[in-house]
């Protein structure tokens, strides 16, 4: 259940969010996050649901605007960047869903080949076919290749949605509650994938969820978003190392103490 | 009340910035062929059986209904002119707008907002996919084609229709029916019927696309797209085809 450490740059910041603020309406989401994610690093933020989790993934990765602060991916100021500049940096961007997000009208195959096909153009049939291979044979699913989404469990649909992140080969990944909705040993094999491709694809990644197993299993460094803000950070005992009550008993009913 | 009037607002911003980006992505490369001709396939072939069923009737019942009328003035003769005028400046592009606004804009409005909820327009996005191009460029080029090549269809099939209801009870050749037709229509009526299709494949495109693809999340923003892409289409095509009557008669 102990993480692997894998090889982390601490001089290498390929995500930094710098007092980042954002609100829906009259609700203050994100209330001046700061937040730097290291090369090779597996970062999870734990939170309650509706803490703005997923808020702050899709802020980096752009597909929200933040109310105020800066946000630099790969060393790129994301508020600054217009689409086509955008949509250049979302290709070293890998975003698995929670609900996996794949494409309902098409097979596995087509789901795969759908952002390779659209952002290399120059690529033969053949050297399409091996690249998805490749990465079905990664996450384990080589015979779900002509299946549609409708007829894959929770779990393969997960692993698939990752496959198709990892088939543009991003050197940032994020996943969004990659555990939820699935059984305690789905949920293992879906960490283990994590350190997987993180070990493999040499990948820095952001990890939202609210999974403790999960973030034990996975986080190099755990961030705890608490009203708006990261207030505990460090390694998985060091942030539940408290008294405090907005953090123990997120601890206390994961473990059943 | 004030903060309704605001809202109203930003949904016209959003419309006009919906409509001027279909205008910039129409013409920068990359073009999406490929989709086009598959949502040219999904709209406009899928939609045969449909409108032919309907055009037929429209042509057929027309007629039917026509004949006592000119009959009483024992000008029955006049009814291929009749139903041709009627079916190429009015019924034919009308006809199939409805027609296309309950199949078609039904089918985008649902189909777009599911994707919506299902966080699949955000994968294209993250993935670096233009969605706006790729799922509303195409789909509007489709329907802008499509009605067009549907509405001659209808047209051409509601006319055979008012054949078929003619020699119920007349003897009259089709050479002789169509030469009547051909006759009858001028050019300006083509043109019409053109422009309108047109215009009414561009908005049924345009208003099931906004509709779906700023839906409210959760499945009840699908129905609530669905049923709002049919009756914003409809209306709006209804008052459109009451301008482009006024500013033909104006230019006739």
């Amino acid at each position: 259940m102990k993480k692997q450490v894998f090889d982390i740059n601490y001089d290498d910041c390929v995500v930094d969010v710098q007092n980042v603020y954002k609100s829906f309406g009259e609700r203050d989401i994100l209330k001046g996050v700061d937040l730097k994610l290291y090369n090779g690093e597996n970062l999870v933020v734990l939170g309650r649901s509706g803490t703005g989790k997923s808020v702050l993934i899709k802020l980096i990765s752009g597909l929200l605007k933040p109310d105020s602060g800066e946000i630099d991916v790969l060393g790129e100021r994301v508020n600054d960047l217009d689409d086509r500049e955008l949509q250049k940096l979302r290709l070293r961007i890998g975003f698995s869903f929670q609900n996996s997000a794949l494409y309902d009208s098409m097979t596995v195959r087509e789901n795969l080949e759908f952002p390779l096909v659209r952002n290399k153009r120059n690529l033969s049939r053949a050297e399409i076919d091996k690249a998805v291979e490749s990465v079905l044979e990664g996450v384990g699913l080589s015979y779900a290749i002509n299946q549609m989404p409708s007829e894959l469990s929770g779990g393969q649909r997960k692993r698939i949605g990752i496959a198709r992140t990892l088939i543009l080969q991003p050197d940032i990944m994020m996943y969004d509650e990659p555990t939820a909705g699935l059984d305690p040993l789905t949920c293992l094999e879906i960490n283990e994938l994590i350190n997987q491709v993180q070990e493999q694809y040499k990948t820095s990644s952001i990890v939202i969820t609210h999974d403790l197993a999960c973030a034990k299993m996975v986080g190099d460094r755990i961030v705890m978003l608490l009203d708006g803000k990261f207030e505990r950070e460090g390694s998985f005992d060091k942030i539940f190392d408290t008294e405090d009550e907005r953090v123990r008993p997120f601890y206390d009913y994961n473990f059943i103490v | 009340m004030r903060n309704k009037f605001e809202n109203l607002l930003i949904e016209f911003a959003r419309i006009h910035r919906f409509n001027v980006r279909f205008f910039k992505e129409l013409f920068t490369p990359p073009y999406e062929v490929k989709e086009i001709i598959r949502q040219c396939y999904e709209i406009g072939w899928k939609s045969f059986p449909l409108i032919s069923l309907t055009g037929f009737i429209v042509g057929f019942v027309f007629t039917k209904q026509s004949r006592p009328s000119l009959e009483e003035f024992g000008a029955a003769s006049m009814l291929p002119a009749l139903i041709s005028i009627a079916i190429v400046r009015a019924l034919a592009p009308l006809v199939t707008a409805l027609i296309a606004s309950g199949k078609v804009g039904s089918q985008i409005g649902a189909e777009l907002s599911s994707m919506n909820v299902t966080e699949q327009i955000d994968a294209m996005e993250v993935s670096g996919t233009n969605p706006y191009k790729y799922l509303i460029v195409s789909r509007v080029i489709a329907t802008t084609f499509m009605i067009p090549v549907l509405t001659f269809y209808v047209a051409g099939i509601g006319l055979f229709g008012g054949y078929l209801s003619i020699i119920s009870k007349d003897q009259l050749s089709m050479l002789s029916f169509f030469t009547q037709v051909f006759e009858s229509i001028k050019f300006i009526d083509l043109f019409a019927m053109v422009f309108r299709s047109i215009v009414f494949g561009f908005t049924i495109g345009m208003v099931s696309c906004y509709v779906g693809y700023f839906s409210s999340k959760g499945t009840e923003g699908v129905g609530k797209a669905a049923n709002s892409a049919v009756v914003a289409s409809m209306f709006i095509v209804f008052i459109e085809e009451l301008l482009i009557v006024q500013i033909m008669a104006l230019l006739s």
